[in-house]
This record gives C-alpha cells, structure tokens and sequence, in this order.
C-alpha cells in the first residue's frame, strides 16, 4: 500500500515535470510576457471584483437567513435586556458600514479597471473629504462610547439591594460548585490551605459562619426577579463564567474574588414554552436525532469561557431560574456544610 | 565588516565607492554568501523562506484542529499519520494535543510569520533599497537578528516532538495554567522551550527595529526627505519604534514567569491548590501578567498590521497608477494608531476582575482607534477612484486587504465596547474578527509583497495566472473560513473548546462548523498553488526586466543581479516623493524618484 502511494507520488511529479517542460517550451516558440497584465487580464478581473461582490454579500445575507435564529435567545435578564438593545443598534450600524464601504471598494475595483489606452485622475489630496471622513465616524463613534459606558457604569456598580441573593460560583479543574448563604445571609471566610476531600472548597473551618453554608454541585438554583450577585472563586488556574443567556460574564482568578449582578427574568419553565426558544430546541434535537442521541430540553447552562486544561470543553453546570417559593423549598433541601463535613 | 559598516555609516556618501569595488574584488564562500550573510537582501529572504516553512507548518496544525471541531471523535488516516498513536491515536486528536496545536499554531502565526516573516523579510529587501542605502546600517546585527530568529523557530518546532507535548495554554499563556506542570501537561518542558524560544524571538526583534530605524533615519540618500520616503517605509520605521518599545515589556512578562515557574516567587501565584496540595505562593495575581502580556500583545497586533498596510499602499498606488491619496494622512493616522496602541491594552481585560472604571478609559481609547483607521481605509478607496487599475496578483492581493481590513475592522467596534464584550468575550466572535482584521490583512498583505518584489529578490517573474487561481481561491475560502465564526460567537459558542457537542446548548451549529472546516481544507490546498508559483519561478521563472510595474520608487534602479552595495556607481539622488503616476504634462504615467523636478513643477501632490 505505502509503495504504491509512494509510486503514485513519483508518477506524478513525473507527469508534472513533463507538462512543465512542454509549456516552458512552447512559451519559447511564443516569445510571449507571460507575467504582463493585458487589458483582458484587467477586463477579467475587474468584473471577477464586481463578480466576487454579489457573491460575498449574497453570502452574508444567507448565513444571517439561516442562521441568525440560532443565535442566542433574548436575554433573560434586565440589563442584559438593554444589553441586546445596545448590541442591535451597534450591529445595524457596523453592518450597514461594512456593506457601503465594501461596495464601494469593490465597485470601484470593478469601474476603473484598467487599460492601456486610459489615463488615471492625478488627485492627491482633498482636505474637505478628508475632514469628512475623520468627523464623521468620530460622531458615530461618541455615540457608541457614551451609550455603551452609561450600561457598563451601571452593569458594573456593586450591588446595593437589601434583598439580593448572594452566590458563590467555586472553579475548578473541571467543574463548578454552588455556595449560599444559609440562614444568616453570610458566607463564611475561606482559607485555601484547608482545602481536602470533604472541604472541596476550602472553608475556614474556624469560622461558625460559613457553618450553615450551602454547597451544591451540577445543577443550582436561583429565583427569578430578584438581584442575584456572584461572587467568583478560583482553586487553581483562571476559569471564567459564562451565562451567556443571561449576558453575564466574569473571570474567576486565584486569589482574588471578582463579582457579577444580574436580575433574571425568565424562569426555566417560561423559557421552554418561549416559541424562539422551541424553535432552537427543535434545531438541536434534529441534529441529536440525526445521531442516534436523546432528545433534549432548553437548560440554562453555565459555561467555562477561559481555557483552563483538557476537559476545559467540558465544563459546564445547569441553571435553573424559578419562582422565590421554589427556589426556598429547593434552598430548604441542601445540606449546609457543616454536616456535609461531618458526615464525611 | 562589522566595523566597515559603522564607518560607512558616517560617511556613507564619500566613502561607497570603494567599499563597493572591494566587495567586487573578492569570491565568496558559500557559507558567509548564503548561510551567515550580512547582505540585506540575502537575510531577507532567508526570513521570508523561514516563514513559508512556518506558514505551512501552522496551517496543516489548524486544518487538524478544524477537522476535529467539524467532525469530533472520526477517525481520520490524515490526524494518525501527522500526529503519531501518541496524539492521534486510530485518527482522533487527543485533547491536550487539540489545545497544544490551537497554542502553537497561534503563536507561530503571530510571532514567526506575520512578525517575524513579514517585517523581516520587507523591512530588510526594502529599507536600504527605497532610502537609497547600500545596506542596513548594521550588516552584523542584520545577520544576528535572523540567526536569533532561526534558532527560536528551531526551539519552538523542536518543543512539537517531546514527551509532554508543546505548550498548550493559548497563545496568551496566562498563568498559572502556564505556570503549573500539574495543570496541563503543555506547562511542563514544552512551556519552558515556548518561553526561550519567545525571548530569543524578542531579540532578534530588537536586533532588527533599531536595525530598521537607525538606518532609515541615518542612511537615507540624498534628497529622500522624510516627507518623499515611500510608505513602505514609513510604515517600517512606525512598527520598528513600536516593537522597541513594547517587545521588551514582553520579556520582563516572560521572565517573572519564568521566576515563578523556577524560582518559586509570586509575581503571579496566589491562594492556588493544585495537584493534591495547597502551594505556598501568596500575594500575587495573574491579573498582573495580563496587563504585562497586552501590553506587549496589543501592539503587536500593530506591528501586524502597518507592514501589511504599507506594503498594499505603495502597491495600490502603483497598480492603480494613482498618488497615494492624503499621503500626509495616511503617514498621520499610521503615526496616531501606533502611539493610540499603547494604551488600549485594557480592552483585552473587560472581564477579568480589572477596575470597571479602567475598562471605561479603555473603551475611550480603543475606539479613537476606529478613526485613523477608517481614514485609511477611506484613503484606499479614494486611491482607486478614476485610477487605471492593472490587476497584478499583489494588486489582488491588497484589495483583499482592504476588504479584511474593513470587514474584520467593523466587529472590533463591537468588541471595545466593554458592555457588549461582555457576552462576546472569548467567543468565536473574537476569532472571527481577529483572524479577518489582522490574521488575513497582514498575510493578505505579505502574498502582495512576495509577488510584487518577487522580481527584485530572485531576479524571475512569478507566474500571473497561477497568481490569479491563488488569490481567488484564497480569497473565497479565507471568507468562507471566518465569516460564518461570528454566527457561533452569536450562539455562545466559547473558543479553544475541544468538541462542542460534548453537551446538547451548541449541537444544531454542526453544519457551521462543517462550513468553515471544508473552506479552510480548500484553503489550505490553494496555498499548494502557491508553493508550486514561488519555488518553481525561483529557479525557471521567466527573466525580471529592469522595472517590470512600472513603479517610481528607488528599488527599481538598481540592476537586476543582487549585487553588493545595491547601486554599481554613485548613490541615486531623490529629487520627488515617490508617487508622481499619471502626472499630467508628464510623458509617461509614471516619474521615478530620481527624475529632477521641472522648472516650476511642485513636488509631493500639487500641480
């Protein structure tokens, strides 16, 4: 087999070298430039140019087609609401630039093909258009910083509700773990060097605070229209979470707690009865049936979006979003940390 | 030599003509002509075919890694036979060997080919050739500045065939992935070459911008005042100051890691438990390293791209038959995107526990960026405006570089808007568009490079109609390849994953995934056309005539035979700037450089 893939190759060259010695010869005969662009050369490529144009926008308005419902559903939280919002506008916008400013280049790739019988326009330099062009994607550009920093000013304010729940979201090769608060709202302080088989993330076992502590791993909880605020831990390398229904996202870095708030939206179950949503799913289980695998339901996910080693693909924790009395009685049945550690 | 050359540094215009007959006395061996030279032209295309081999290496890394996102868990003969039963064991790309490959191709695309290849090889063939100089003004540290480089790239492709495999932390190492052996197996020995090989890289980049910028600033001909040199040329000078400034932060990065990594400090170690055991490094923060890594890692990106531009500036005007249109604005806003690239580094930052407040003064800065640039892709636009356009491949070329440059350009807004970053952050939207903005705009713009100066290194034309099928091809494909990435970004689609049907969120974008493999396979074979055009017309192209585009710049004139020194005679004398095609009352659509100015004629745009 490898001999005769090796005799294939040989031939081949064989065969290549024969067609190039024959049209080095007859290029002899000819007397010909091969390397001198002719006019039918512009000719031809200018209208490839116009050709390529119709061919690439067509493109683009095919995958937003098809594609664009694959995107992620409306945010499911309240500034990610503003958030889209923001993103639509700034995406009209860009879009609307890269189709203008790729037509012209290409039309005029297309008009001024060349030939040797025409003359280029000597035109070096026109201050009024240059002003133009530098004013006027400065004033698109004052609109774009001051709106997107009026929502990163308030996305990014510490939390000040009363009322807020607060969640420890714990990283680590490769999986995720859930703290809350337990009765008296607090989470107990933490000392990595305490770290150990029951005590997986690390709980100063000094402190009788953290000893009503919830810990909850594969699946959390949290209750739909109040302020959530992640506090963000690392145990090892830089993880990241990534909520990308709810447009939250936040490093988690050893040795440092990083914080994130949002106000969900939607529940669970209100986002499977979403008909965007029914359609994404049906999309996905078409390709799940396709390969032979169960169809599956719409599940907020919590994703790793900073590489962190080899199941860094495979990272992943559920989230469920429900109503406040769910949410207790679920809150009600974790076990707190103190007698997680003592039955251990 | 050395020390001749310091000498002709001083008194370059008294002095050259002896210098250059007693180069023309002597044979030379082998060795101190082809493999140790000091020569400009040589050293250039021994960076530029360096940096072939690396372009190929690195893209058959990421046609294995497309493989494995289309079709993850087939088995291919193709995966097995480039990857061994270690890595790709029955045809399927082992994990840590998937990430190994995103991290090395990723930095040999950045650092070997786009750096490293593409300023080295047109910063050296056409410093000394568009100033008017007979060589670098340091032929030593010229031949020093390749020597690192080869060395580094020997490390970096030696690192692919040890035990633990390469380094695998992202292109962007950030520790204490990178810092930990027990973290991933990439950060064992395979981080420590990566880390050697990247400071010699450093060096040989220094070597060659002081290189680059003391000879244009000293060695410049007479006449060639800044404000006649060719863009090219400032473009170089422009990049050459930005990597002097920046590169050495990367070193100071490297080597507090390498100090954690050896030494057991802190600089980027804190409250980590890993392995089975807490370790004793306190106080530090990997936050650190990212300020320290972007502030090298975003200038780069420029360092990237002016080249690229340049090279398409003079090669658009040339093929247009056009001046350069706002010359003075296009040598503005080069000027403004490199002092603006250094403070927009925090960009890279929105979402890694970096002060809210900061990432507000990024955004600011980073989208002042987008004005330059839209005046320079206005500029280009304009330059084609009633221009007479000859369609060489390297005109192609930089047509399809400003296309990139737009269309990748027009995401980044998105991107340096903190608030909208945050949901794109790390997806594949950000591959989308880096790899359209700077990964096709620069290579884009070396294609341009390679054929239109190919006459000038080999002495032979390169093969149009191949040049065609290649442009169009690569073209397509490039498009097909990363326009269809920001629709998974849109999806949440996070980068740097192995597979993304290991659970149900990503499983109906298969058909996307299966888009962008399949256009970067016929890519990546188009390129064949291309390997066949430059190694084939090296040694059996067609002859090189005197000027064959022509062009008005100063490379021109000197002969066709690669000799010693550049110009047989005396220096050329500059009398015009560079772009005076289709002047009108001029004979002939072009006036070279050295062609004195008429009795009343203005120099530099006006008529």
């Amino acid at each position: 087999m490898n001999f005769l893939v090796i005799l294939a190759i040989v031939l081949l060259i064989i065969a290549g070298h024969q067609l190039l010695r024959i049209i080095e010869l007859s290029r002899g005969l000819k007397k010909t430039t091969e390397w001198h662009v002719t006019d039918s050369d512009n000719n031809m490529m200018g209208k490839a140019m116009l050709a390529f144009m119709v061919l690439f926008f067509g493109f683009f308005f095919w995958q937003v087609n098809r594609w664009i419902d694959r995107s992620l559903p409306p945010a499911s939280s309240e500034h990610g609401e503003k958030y889209d919002q923001l993103w639509d506008a700034n995406m009209y916008l860009i879009s609307f630039v890269f189709l203008a400013t790729n037509f012209f280049l290409f039309w005029h790739a297309y008009k001024y093909r060349g030939n040797s019988k025409a003359q280029a326009k000597y035109f070096a330099h026109d201050n009024r258009l240059e002003m133009v062009w530098t004013v006027v994607p400065a004033l698109a550009l004052a609109f774009i910083i001051i709106f997107g920093l009026k929502y990163w000013n308030e996305i990014t304010e510490q939390s000040e509700d009363p009322n807020k729940v607060v969640v420890e979201l714990y990283a680590k090769q490769f999986d995720w773990t859930a703290r809350y608060t337990g009765k008296d709202g607090k989470l107990g302080s933490t000392d990595y060097r305490q770290i150990s088989g029951g005590n997986s993330v690390g709980m100063d076992t000094a402190d009788v605070v953290g000893y009503d502590d919830l810990l909850v791993k594969n699946e959390f909880h949290i209750p739909v229209g109040k302020e959530v605020e992640l506090q963000i831990r690392s145990r090892d390398v830089i993880h990241s979470v990534y909520l990308p229904h709810f447009r939250a996202q936040m490093n988690a870095v050893p040795g440092m707690v990083t914080y994130f708030k949002f106000k969900p939206t939607k529940t669970t179950a209100e986002m499977r009865k979403d008909p965007y949503v029914i359609k994404l799913m049906e999309g996905i289980n078409k390709q799940r049936a396709k390969e032979n695998k169960e169809p599956v339901e719409f599940d907020y996910t919590l994703l790793c979006n900073k590489i962190c080693g080899a199941s860094h693909y495979n990272m992943q924790m559920n989230l469920i979003v429900e109503s406040e009395a769910d949410y207790k009685a679920w809150l009600a049945k974790q076990k707190a940390f103190k007698t997680v550690a003592e039955k251990k | 030599m050395a020390s001749e050359k310091n000498t002709a540094l001083e008194t370059e215009h008294l002095l050259h003509h002896e210098h250059v007959h007693d180069h023309d006395d002597h044979e030379e061996s082998f060795v101190s002509k082809y493999i140790f030279s000091m020569d400009h032209k040589v050293i250039s295309r021994q960076f530029l075919i360096t940096a072939v081999v690396m372009a190929v290496i690195a893209m058959t890394m990421s046609v294995i890694f497309r493989m494995q996102l289309a079709w993850p868990g087939e088995k291919f003969a193709f995966i097995n036979a480039m990857l061994g039963d270690k890595w790709g064991k029955d045809g399927i790309l082992d994990p840590n060997m998937y990430l190994a490959l995103v991290t090395i191709h990723g930095t040999i695309m950045v650092f070997f080919v786009l750096t490293g290849g593409l300023s080295g090889t047109f910063s050296n063939l056409l410093i000394p050739y568009q100033i008017g100089a007979r060589d670098m003004a340091s032929g030593f540290l010229n031949m020093l500045s390749y020597w690192f480089f080869f060395i580094s790239t020997v490390i970096m492709c030696g690192s692919l065939f040890i035990d633990d495999g390469p380094a695998s932390g992202g292109w962007t190492i950030y520790p204490p992935l990178s810092a930990i052996p027990e973290a991933i197996p990439g950060s064992k020995l395979g981080m420590t070459l990566w880390l050697m090989s990247m400071t010699l890289f450093v060096v040989s980049s220094l070597l060659g911008s002081l290189n680059y910028i003391v000879t244009i600033i000293n060695l410049r001909t007479k006449g060639m005042k800044m404000t006649r040199m060719p863009l090219t040329i400032w473009a170089f000078l422009i990049t050459a100051i930005i990597g002097v400034l920046s590169f050495p932060v990367l070193v100071s990065c490297v080597l507090l890691l390498i100090m954690d990594r050896s030494f057991n400090t802190s600089f980027y170690l804190s409250d980590i438990y890993i392995g089975g055991r807490p370790l004793d490094n306190v106080g530090g923060s990997p936050v650190l390293f990212e300020h320290l890594f972007w502030f090298l890692g975003h200038p780069e990106v420029y360092i990237v791209l002016l080249p690229a531009l340049g090279i398409t500036s003079e090669i658009i005007a040339t093929n247009a038959r056009k001046p350069i249109f706002g010359y003075r604005a296009m040598i503005g806003s080069m000027l403004a995107i490199g002092f603006l690239s250094f403070i927009v580094w925090g960009h890279h930052m929105y979402v890694t526990g970096m002060s809210p407040f900061l990432g507000s003064v990024f955004v600011f800065t980073t989208l002042l960026i987008a004005i330059p640039s839209a005046v320079k892709a206005f500029n280009y636009i304009t330059t084609l405006w009633k221009g007479n356009i000859r369609y060489t491949p390297a005109m192609l070329f930089s047509i399809g570089l400003v296309s990139s440059f737009i269309t990748g350009g027009v995401t980044g807004i998105i991107l340096a808007d903190s608030t909208l970053d945050i949901n794109i952050h790390d997806t594949y939207f950000v591959v989308a568009h880096f790899h359209i903005v700077m990964g096709l705009s620069a290579i884009f713009g070396m294609f341009a490079g390679v054929y239109h100066w190919f006459p000038k290194m080999f002495l032979r034309m390169m093969n149009k109609k191949l040049g065609y099928v290649h442009f169009w091809l690569t073209f397509i494909s490039a498009y097909g390849v990363f326009f269809p990435m920001h629709f998974l970004g849109l999806a949440g689609v996070p980068r740097r994953y192995y597979t993304n049907s290991n659970f149900p969120m990503f499983d109906n974008l298969v058909d996307i995934n299966e888009i962008v493999t399949i256009s970067a396979i016929i890519g990546a074979l188009a390129q064949g056309v291309f390997l066949f055009n430059f190694f084939y017309s090296m040694f059996r192209g067609e002859k090189a005539p005197q000027n064959p585009w022509n062009s008005n710049t100063l490379e021109w004139t000197t002969p066709m035979a690669n000799i010693h020194g550049n110009w047989p005679g005396e220096l050329p004398t500059v009398h015009r700037w560079a772009y005076d095609y289709s002047k009108p009352g001029k004979e002939k659509d072009f006036v070279p450089q050295t062609v004195p100015l008429e009795e009343g004629e203005h120099d530099g745009g006006g008529h």
